[in-house]
């Protein structure tokens, strides 16, 4: 860990230690069990190209703290724009508000302890690791790959974003953490046009790297065409797709970002605050059988560069690998220390938050299932009638209830053993633990999506990672109109 | 009073940006700034769960280097974050290029004077009083059903604050605006089976807003209604949007035309101006001032004047909805519809939703939509359901687990009917809308 950032977020608002002490023994005079204090600063910046000329680009700063005290079930918050010890000192004082006053003398303020842990990532800020022409220059080559290979081109956009974050994390338990934060992303968009129809294809990819990735080599080409080819694809699919069908029918999905059907269908099902809460459809259900026997699905913070990874979670713990089913078992929710004490367990590296001004909860980062041993053509071959859906677009969940959705951004029928026409976007409708039930073939193609996944939870967005291998679901509910 | 002068401050602020802006060799520049203060206090199982104290505050700038434009934002509104945001604009339209669209709004339709729309009513924000509200609302609900087993809390939340807008034409202009909430979601139980189920209300008065009482009986009533829910059998059937959803069908009008879909060739309504869209009955106004209303506004983002307009008349689409970019990008007029549309009204032909039942007689009624599956491009629709199966126009029992689909062009025409119990806490003003055929696909 780099003190840099502790450099940057308190010395620099002249912010002592000793007033962090006494920010703590502040929120300690009311009976808390826990408080933590947050410091975060940001910068964020984005590069649009559209009409072939770079039409905009914006900065974005953002800095400040939050403060947070914890009594039982009971979560006191308050946050201020500007770090500065009387901000931080009248935060405090709002936040112990959930609890009564004490005069039990005894301090619970443990000693800071700096918590370690191996960087996920790079602590490079990448908005000052390449020049501007040269971002501009990656959007512009986007851009001119586009309208090469597609004349009929109508309109084609590309944005470029990159975000770095320092964030501080300390707290009564004696934690002390800093981490550093990088995350880009390029995105591109294409809108054919074939007589009186039009059709839309996108595709984006990032991480937690420098912009450079844009420009490296994937099988002999930059990445940045590579992910032209993708948008270009889905496009051209599209200008094929007739309407696809309604009803129950067995589906292939494909590898990579497919799985936002574990997202949805089982990840915010584990999610520790509504599983001490009774509320999920898995609640109460560790060592029951809750997906197929081969199904293992894990939440992993740990991956290097990815989206959704972090060194630590917002909380201040090491990220980890958290096993969540294994061979169709449930094994463990995700839990941030808040829900981890309620209910007698650890914390998972799992507590994070869209930003200062908001309260952590338990939320994903990279959530993927692991390998089978099928092949996609074992899958489709056991297919007489059915749907091949190797991309999607976004999804929701009703955790209460268990009911899911995810749409297809690119899907084919399956005929007789092949995959034959492309067909529309159509939304997949189905219930967790029964969809989890019916996968009948795993495949031995594991991909995580290409880093651009956006979570959101009670109006907190996060950037997460999804992955599975090819997957045959034996049934689910396709909503075409033929 | 307090809100006088912190709106003259932000004033200020504006101000005092916009001159920066120039000095830093900005040509045309426009700036926003608004500052909220409110409380956000929860209830779970009848004891306090979170009390936040919110204060959020933000400054936006767009400026313009001849015509290549440079944009930058901060939450943090010391003098040293601003100074930073305006250089870091200006910086950035080095690199933009060469747009002969950009530039701020046209003089002559910025607004002259600055109606009243009555949108601030403040409260002291007092998380006490909040949470008995959240506490009143919540016990109602578990005290209106034994199968009300389980709560996901009650939330109550206030919002005071001001807005700012100014541009380099000399536009300088603010409101101040609350905001107010109650709301509560509670889970039903029977057996294995778990539903949720959530009622709300919000005003800009305070003392407007439903009681506690009505708001946890609603929750309740709508939870425990979804247990059992069966399937229904794939087929072609009438659909009747509850007036919770209707409005998100007008939503995705709204998309379809505006400005920024439309030059991109985005949208499924294209050179759709003075065709018939909807059904002759049909017709949209847009009224922006209504007095008190969530989405009133005296001016747009970009300080141009809202006006009262018809959008749809009897069928045919009348306006498309334009920003100065987009605008200028298709050879029209701004419209004032910078930052959304403001207070549709869309006009009804039942006197309730019972009354829509009665005319659809079998079909479904739709009360949750799930999921994205939208295209704007083709106007293909498939999308997420739960709701009820409904014979001779009578409700049945409650289905889940099934989609709709069709598309928006087709979905448009084939409005039948719109009652008169009209939901009004977003920006479309709609009661409950039966389209007479979607594809539905269950089992």
């Amino acid at each position: 860990m780099t003190d840099s950032v502790q450099t940057n977020l308190l010395d620099a608002s002249d912010i002592s230690i000793q007033q962090i002490n006494n920010t703590l023994g502040v929120l300690t005079q009311h009976d808390i069990d826990f408080a933590d204090l947050y410091f975060q600063s940001s910068q964020h910046e984005a590069w649009v190209l559209e009409d072939g000329i770079i039409k905009n680009g914006s900065y974005n700063i953002e800095r400040g703290v939050g403060v947070r005290a914890i009594s039982g079930e009971k979560t006191g918050f308050a946050y201020s724009d500007d770090i500065n010890a009387t901000a931080l000192l009248d935060a405090a004082k709002a936040a112990r508000s959930i609890a009564d006053h004490t005069d039990v003398t005894t301090p619970i303020v443990k000693p800071f302890k700096t918590v370690q842990n191996d960087m996920k990532y790079m602590a490079n800020n990448p908005l000052l690791a390449m020049a501007e022409a040269e971002k501009i220059a990656i959007l512009k080559a986007t851009d001119s790959y586009i309208r090469g290979q597609a004349p009929n081109a109508s309109q084609v956009s590309v944005s470029l974003t990159g975000v770095y974050e320092e964030i501080m994390v300390i707290g009564t338990d004696g934690t002390w953490a800093t981490d550093i934060r990088p995350l880009i992303r390029l995105n591109c968009s294409v809108l054919l046009e074939e007589g009186e129809r039009r059709e839309r294809g996108g595709a984006g990819a990032g991480g937690r790297y420098a912009y450079s990735f844009f420009q490296s080599d994937v099988n002999g080409i930059p990445f940045y065409q590579s992910l032209a080819d993708e948008a270009l694809h889905m496009a051209r699919v599209n200008m094929e797709a007739v309407a696809a069908p309604a009803g129950n029918m067995p589906v292939v999905l494909g590898a990579g970002w497919p799985g936002v059907l574990l997202h949805e269908a089982v990840g915010h099902g584990l999610e520790g605050d509504f599983n001490r809460k009774g509320a999920s459809t898995f609640s109460g259900r560790i060592g029951e059988q809750v997906a197929a026997k081969g199904v293992t699905v894990v939440d992993d913070g740990t991956m290097a560069d990815r989206r959704g990874s972090l060194t630590i979670d917002d909380e201040g713990t090491p990220s980890q690998y958290n096993v969540l089913i294994e061979d169709g078992i449930l094994k463990g929710y995700m839990q941030d220390k808040h829900n981890a004490a309620l209910m007698g367990v650890a914390p998972t590296g799992n507590g994070r938050r869209e930003s200062y001004s908001h309260l952590p909860m338990p939320r994903m980062t990279n959530t993927y299932m692991l390998n089978g041993e099928h092949s996609q053509e074992e899958m489709f071959a056991s297919i007489k009638q059915g749907v091949y859906a190797p991309n999607f677009g976004g999804g929701q969940v009703d955790i209460t209830s268990g009911k899911f959705v995810f749409s297809t951004s690119e899907a084919y029928l399956i005929e007789d053993g092949k995959v034959t026409t492309p067909i529309k976007g159509a939304t997949l409708i189905g219930n967790g633990p029964e969809v989890m039930g019916k996968i009948s073939m795993i495949g031995n193609d594991l991909a995580l999506d290409r880093g651009v996944g956006v979570c959101g939870k009670d109006g907190q967005s996060l950037p997460v990672g999804v992955g599975q291998p090819s997957l045959k679901v034996d049934e689910i509910t396709v909503g075409g109109t033929a | 009073m307090q809100m006088k002068q912190q709106l003259q401050d932000i004033q200020d602020a504006v101000a005092e940006v916009l001159a920066l802006a120039k000095a830093k060799g900005a040509t045309e520049a426009e700036a926003s700034m608004s500052k909220v203060q409110g409380i956000a206090v929860s209830a779970r199982m009848q004891e306090v769960e979170t009390v936040e104290f919110t204060n959020d505050g933000g400054l936006g700038i767009s400026l313009y280097v001849g015509n290549k434009k440079g944009s930058a934002s901060t939450a943090d509104l010391s003098h040293a974050a601003l100074e930073l945001t305006v250089s870091k604009a200006i910086e950035i339209a080095k690199y933009t290029e060469e747009d002969p669209c950009n530039g701020i709004a046209d003089k002559a339709l910025l607004a002259t004077d600055i109606p009243d729309c009555d949108l601030y009513h403040p409260e002291e924000l007092d998380t006490q009083a909040g949470l008995a509200l959240a506490l009143a609302a919540e016990k109602y609900a578990l005290d209106a059903d034994t199968r009300v087993t389980n709560s996901d809390g009650a939330s109550y939340n206030a919002n005071i604050g001001c807005r700012v807008y100014g541009n380099s034409h000399g536009f300088l202009a603010g409101y101040p605006s609350s905001r107010y909430s109650l709301s509560c979601v509670v889970i039903g139980q029977d057996g294995d089976d778990m539903q949720r189920d959530y009622a709300y209300t919000v005003d800009r008065k305070a003392n407007r807003l439903l009681s506690a009482e009505s708001i946890g009986k609603e929750a309740a009533a709508q939870a425990v209604a979804r247990l059992g829910a069966e399937k229904v059998n794939t087929g072609k059937y009438p659909v009747i949007f509850d007036k919770q959803i209707a409005s998100s069908i007008f939503g995705h009008l709204v998309s379809a035309i505006s400005g920024g879909s439309l030059y991109r060739k985005s949208s499924f309504l294209l050179n759709s101006i003075d065709t018939q869209i909807l059904p002759h009955w049909l017709t949209i106004q847009e009224q922006p001032h209504l007095p008190q209303a969530l989405a009133s506004t005296p001016f747009d983002h970009e300080g141009v004047a809202t006006i009262d307009r018809t959008i749809v008349e009897q069928g045919i689409l009348g306006l498309y909805l334009m920003t100065t970019y987009s605008g200028r990008k298709m050879g029209l007029p701004s419209t004032g519809h910078a930052g959304g549309v403001h207070n549709w009204q869309v006009s009804t032909t039942h006197t309730d939703q019972a009354a829509l039942l009665k005319e659809m007689g079998t079909g479904v009624l739709v009360t949750e939509l799930m999921g994205q599956g939208v295209n704007g491009v083709t106007g293909d629709y498939s999308r997420g359901a739960a709701g009820y199966w409904v014979e001779n126009g009578v409700i049945q029992y409650p289905i889940s687990e099934f989609t709709i689909a069709s598309n928006l062009k087709d979905m448009f025409m084939n409005i039948v009917g719109i009652s008169a119990d009209i939901e009004t806490r977003g920006s479309v003003f709609t009661g409950s809308l039966l389209i007479s055929e979607m594809q539905i696909a269950g089992e």
